[in-house]
């Protein structure tokens, strides 16, 4: 029993890596260039989730002194990693947005959206 | 092949990803001694900030939360010149299907309300959860519920890039006062006030409006250019 909780504890870990296997392995593999960037942003997803992770303590609250709780400091989780991840959605949002912008220009310019059909951009 | 090879560096990677977060601990209070506390009692002190990750993406991180929202502007801009069209060659929009009276008069009826969601949302940014990314975004969610439901609904480019580069402004502007009365950029030139007020944090409750501003007519620009891509 306590073994299995040992492992409990790791699983939002496990669960982070796993969706950013997922998405680096859907941005490697498939050939449709939709799919690429849902990867890209899954494996964003996985980041944010990791980053997060880090930051979390047992029993914690988050980092706002409401009123009546101003004097629980120690209980708070880590505000720093929350900051980033608040910016990195922003960027991520961004490159999303060109990366499909660029899948649109690509599909009118040559008619699909398979990678392996357009010249030069196979591996 | 090609799989095997990619499938065998992966789990490379998930294995050395696991063995360091491991290493790290899940829930432990290994940061205790660290830049948190700092942040926090600088935050809850000093700035009277009760939301600390508020005080830290606009004044501790202040300067870094400037280039993120030019990286948002410079995607908007990005996408506008990507999918570039003469004037006179927007047409409709592309609509699978025309909304019904319910949606209509639904969609009438929660517009109001959605923007309302949002300003409350990006002017109690450094009290409750929230800020000004997440109010801009709710209340381009209410512009995006608007254009997909009114054939004819259309937003002004004009008003949306006065909007957004008089906001942009303001925030530079404050860090220039900043620059001028404290010596360094962005630095606090309001006083504190009170935890837990509204009127609390110095610029910290400016900046946030107008990035709020900003981004809620980016967003709104970005929805228009994509839902207008129509050959």
């Amino acid at each position: 029993m306590e073994k299995y909780l040992e492992i409990l504890n790791y699983t939002i870990y496990g669960a982070a890596i796993l969706l950013l296997l997922i998405g680096l392995y859907g941005a490697l593999t498939k050939k449709s260039l939709i799919k690429i960037v849902l990867g890209l942003s899954i494996m964003d997803s996985g980041v944010h989730l990791l980053m997060i992770a880090i930051g979390y303590l047992k029993n914690g609250t988050a980092p706002i002194f409401s009123p009546g709780h101003e004097n629980e400091m120690s209980k708070m989780v880590d505000p720093v990693p929350q900051a980033l991840v608040l910016t990195a959605i922003v960027i991520g949002f961004g490159v999303t947005a060109v990366a499909l912008a660029l899948v649109i220009r690509l599909y009118k310019h040559h008619n699909t959206l398979r990678i392996d059909e357009i010249k030069n951009l196979k591996w | 092949m090609k799989k095997a090879i990619i499938l065998i560096s992966l789990t490379i990677l998930g294995v050395y990803l696991i063995d360091i977060f491991t290493g790290i601990g899940f829930g432990t209070a290994h940061f205790a001694s660290g830049v948190k506390d700092a942040y926090l009692i600088g935050s809850k002190e000093t700035l009277k900030v009760s939301n600390v990750v508020t005080s830290i993406v606009v004044n501790f991180r202040g300067f870094d939360t400037l280039g993120e929202v030019t990286v948002l502007f410079l995607a908007s801009m990005a996408l506008g010149g990507i999918l570039y069209k003469k004037r006179h060659d927007v047409g409709e929009r592309s609509v699978l299907f025309p909304s019904t009276r319910i949606v209509m008069s639904g969609a009438k009826l929660l517009f109001p309300s959605i923007v309302l969601l949002g300003a409350y949302v990006f002017i109690h940014g450094h009290l409750s959860p929230g800020g000004g990314f997440q109010g801009g975004t709710i209340i381009a969610t209410g512009f995006l519920l608007m254009l997909i439901t009114y054939r004819n609904y259309s937003v002004s480019h004009q008003r949306l890039s006065y909007i957004e580069s008089s906001a942009g402004i303001i925030f530079i502007g404050i860090g220039l006062a900043g620059y001028f009365i404290n010596g360094s950029f962005l630095s606090n030139v309001l006083p504190a006030g009170k935890l837990n007020d509204l009127f609390s944090g110095g610029v910290i409750g400016i900046i946030y409006v107008a990035v709020g501003f900003k981004v809620a007519a980016e967003l709104t620009g970005i929805i228009y250019t994509v839902l207008h891509e129509k050959d």
